[in-house]
């Protein structure tokens, strides 16, 4: 052996355990408690930083150049104008969503990061319970809630900031989910140019007609872990809505009853005997990104998304897979329930919509000025600016007035899907549950039976949540 | 003190010895003034992080969440959640095919096949092959990784348009057998430059003997070689064994899909410690992965120490075996 016994003498054992103690003085680090939101106020000289997931010539390049561009020349001029001296950053990131939410939690664990961050609406419960983010209230004061925008933002777009009835940041927008699809497949494979399904059955049956036009996918529904939570608004939610349940509704999680073996079900339709859809696609890391370009390519039938696929992948001419005739070619339809009426609230078509909030770093040395910044960013001037090349859904509702006039897409949008939609819960065990759904799709797709699929689902849900007692056996 | 006994006697230093335990108790304090910011370093950077993560693998501590911020303590529930999780058996079932495969079987008989192949060749044919072989081992993993994807991609892959076989999805179905044969595509310079180093100790009368002898390739290896190398080969195999176990470049191919299954212990880790955010379940993980890797370290110290023993080993024996092996 190359120890001895002797080796550890009483001595040597305490000088290691004065050594760990030694090292975790220096190594531990202390935190304070938030300091008073009126700190550096009246400051005439300041720095802030912006950070999102979003880089110039990458993922969300756009908002990326509405911030360096438009948002910080004009917010350092108008500071200018009050005799205040400010210099703005911003650090762009272009990651997966996964890694960028990590990254951030460190940051913040760490009392460091930007001063003002964009962050899923998902992680806002998360992020509040950790301390790593504070109510508006708490952080702002008094100004954060005399804001004028929020008259300006309906009650359920501002759910997607809030968390235990406190606002924790601003959400710039939300969206919906739909059907697309390829006019032209439609026609070869004698589908109708105005289709609307009613049932899931009725997508199937298209499918199977599009199956016969040689080289075509029939049916994209966003299945596995590799598309992550594209998956689970995409595909599990929208159709677990579809045959009336939610992830989470009164104050239990749904567990893997009659609703998950419906949806289970067409999964297994999609992507089982029938071949409707790829199954390869639905495993690989960009498999994403590749039915993108499938369906611009006219390789793909009916695609389940959210409208920025419509207005930001597909678009002419600043789309990641650019269609140039996307007006003439994309259909798009409301997302049906297993059949009319069997809804969730009794609704025949359903929705997901979710969105990023901007929040303050509580840790930052100018919480007014950062919250001047973000209520600056989302003035309607700079919210028009920053829709002016891809028209979006924003959560002002008077700038939405003007930029839907004219756009046909986002007026269905948001006067047939967002009032039939639903939010995800804005609470830490989401995620973990969202995966657990991920996984059971991903299960079926290769090749377990639904209700095995389910009976795995229903068991890692209870692991997940504590026990049998917060789930509903439906 | 005693006087000078001699003219240069004044010039001897009154100083004492560093490391001699004098009765002013001079030496230890100095020794211990060099010793410490060593020891400092050692505190701070290995043993507070170890204790730091045995208390976290005893918490339910989390990235977010209520358990960011109030950790609970949880005593062995993680250990016994850890062991009964089937993805972690099929993690550590995947962490011994990637070791098997690429360290063991791959790498080893690889580099060893290339450096004995190699060991007479001319200079420049030598140093070419080593030379190409070499460029796998000092690319970033990140570059290789990009390589490795752009070979293998379904849509437009190289080896899919080399083979005729478009549409082949080599990473969906054949994860495991990818990132083992990129690990010893990458690994095997390391293992090649330790045998032709090692081969240079096998005396060429030794090999010379097995020629004339009539031995085939595999008696000349099995009783003039490896007898000889036997130290290098476990020194080299217990080494790589040890960073293969460890290595997360897999990571950047697959990322360990689909659906798991290239998730080797490394990934898994990743996996909960940081993208779940189970930080005190990660920490648990680690701590039986340090368990693992201990065992592999000692018996990497085993297999030195018995290299020790093969340098004193009879310089005959090899030649009179080899002659023996090619009568047989």
């Amino acid at each position: 052996m190359v120890f001895s016994s002797r080796d550890f003498s009483r001595r040597r054992i305490g000088a290691a355990a004065a050594l760990a103690l030694a090292g975790a003085a220096l190594a531990g680090c202390g935190g304070g408690s938030t300091a008073d939101p009126d700190r550096g106020k009246d400051a005439k000289n300041l720095s802030l930083t912006i950070t999102r997931n979003a880089i110039e010539g990458g993922k969300n390049s756009e908002e990326a150049v509405w911030i360096t561009r438009t948002v910080i020349p004009e917010f350092v001029a108008a500071q200018k104008a009050k005799g205040v001296t400010v210099k703005v950053t911003f650090r762009g990131q272009g990651v997966d969503d996964e890694v960028y939410k990590t990254k951030l939690a460190l940051d913040l664990k760490s009392r460091s990061g930007a001063d003002i961050m964009d962050i899923d609406g998902i992680w806002v419960g998360e992020f509040a319970q950790a301390g790593y983010i504070l109510p508006l209230s708490k952080a702002v004061g008094a100004p954060a809630g005399a804001w004028d925008g929020w008259s300006r933002i309906p009650g359920s777009v501002q759910r997607l900031a809030t968390f235990e009835n406190e606002r924790y940041g601003v959400p710039p927008g939300t969206d919906g989910r739909l059907v697309f699809f390829n006019k032209k497949l439609f026609a070869r494979a004698g589908l109708p140019a105005d289709w609307q399904p009613k049932s899931w059955q009725e997508i199937v049956a298209a499918g199977r007609a599009l199956k016969k036009v040689p080289g075509v996918t029939p049916i994209q529904l966003n299945a596995g872990t590799a598309m992550g939570e594209a998956t689970s608004m995409q595909g599990a939610l929208p159709l677990l809505a579809g045959a009336g349940a939610e992830i989470w509704a009164d104050g239990r999680w749904t567990g893997g009853g009659q609703a998950l073996k419906q949806v289970l079900g067409l999964y297994a339709q999609v992507y089982g005997r029938e071949g409707l859809g790829d199954p390869k696609l639905q495993q690989e890391a960009k498999g994403r990104d590749k039915s993108f370009e499938e369906f611009a390519a006219g390789k793909i039938g009916i695609l389940f998304e959210g409208d920025y696929f419509w207005r930001d992948v597909l678009n002419p001419k600043t789309g990641v897979a650019k269609m140039a005739t996307r007006d003439q070619d994309v259909g798009y339809a409301l997302i049906p329930a297993v059949s009319q009426g069997r809804g969730v609230r009794g609704q025949s078509f359903v929705s997901m919509s979710g969105g990023s909030v901007t929040v303050l770093n509580p840790n930052t040395d100018y919480p007014q000025q950062a919250f001047e910044l973000l209520a600056f960013m989302n003035s309607p001037e700079m919210v028009k600016a920053r829709t002016a090349g891809t028209p979006e859904i924003t959560s002002r509702t008077d700038v939405n007035k003007e930029i839907l006039a004219g756009d046909p897409f986002l007026t269905f949008v948001s006067e047939k899907v967002l009032p039939v939609t639903s939010y995800r819960p804005g609470l830490s065990a989401y995620p973990q549950v969202s995966t657990a759904l991920q996984e059971a799709t991903a299960s079926v797709v290769s090749g377990k039976s639904p209700d095995q699929a389910a009976a795995e689902y229903a068991k890692k849900l209870e692991g997940i949540v504590g026990g049998a007692s917060h789930v509903t056996p439906r | 003190m005693a006087p000078p006994t001699s003219p240069r006697a004044d010039l001897a230093p009154a100083a004492a010895p560093f490391f001699e335990g004098d009765a002013a108790g001079l030496g230890r304090g100095r020794a211990a003034a060099f010793v410490a910011p060593a020891l400092v370093l050692v505190a701070v950077f290995l043993v507070f992080p170890a204790l730091w993560t045995l208390y976290l693998g005893t918490t339910d501590y989390r990235l977010t969440g209520v358990a960011a911020s109030e950790p609970r303590f949880v005593g062995t529930d993680n250990y016994r959640t850890v062991l009964g999780d089937g993805d972690f058996h099929r993690s550590l079932w995947l962490t011994l095919q990637f070791v098997l495969g690429s360290a063991v079987i791959g790498q080893t008989v690889l580099g060893f096949s290339i450096a004995w192949v190699m060991r007479d060749r001319p200079g420049p044919v030598r140093r070419l092959v080593e030379g190409l072989v070499l460029l796998a081992w000092i690319l970033p993993s990140s570059v290789i990784a990009f390589l490795w994807i752009a070979l293998l991609d379904r849509d437009g892959g190289t080896l899919n348009a080399v083979l005729g076989t478009p549409g082949t999805a080599w990473l969906l179905d054949h994860p495991m057998a990818c990132v083992v044969v990129f690990n010893v595509w990458r690994g095997t310079a390391f293992s090649m430059m330790l045998y032709g180093a090692a081969l240079g100790n096998v005396p060429p009368s030794h090999l010379e003997t097995a020629r004339l002898a009539g031995a085939s390739t595999w008696q000349t290896l099995r009783d003039a070689v490896f007898p000889r190398i036997r130290g290098h080969l476990l020194t080299s195999l217990l080494l790589v064994s040890l960073w293969t176990f460890n290595d997360f470049t897999p990571f950047l191919i697959t990322a360990g899909g689909p659906d798991g299954r290239s998730e080797i212990m490394s990934v898994y880790v990743y996996r909960t410690a940081l993208g779940d955010g189970r930080l005190g379940f990660g920490a648990a993980i680690s701590l039986i992965m340090i368990l693992i890797n201990l065992v592999i370290a000692l018996l990497y110290l085993r297999a030195l120490r018995d290299r020790g023993r093969a340098r004193t080993a009879e310089p005959g024996g090899a030649e009179a075996g080899a002659a023996r092996g090619a009568a047989a």
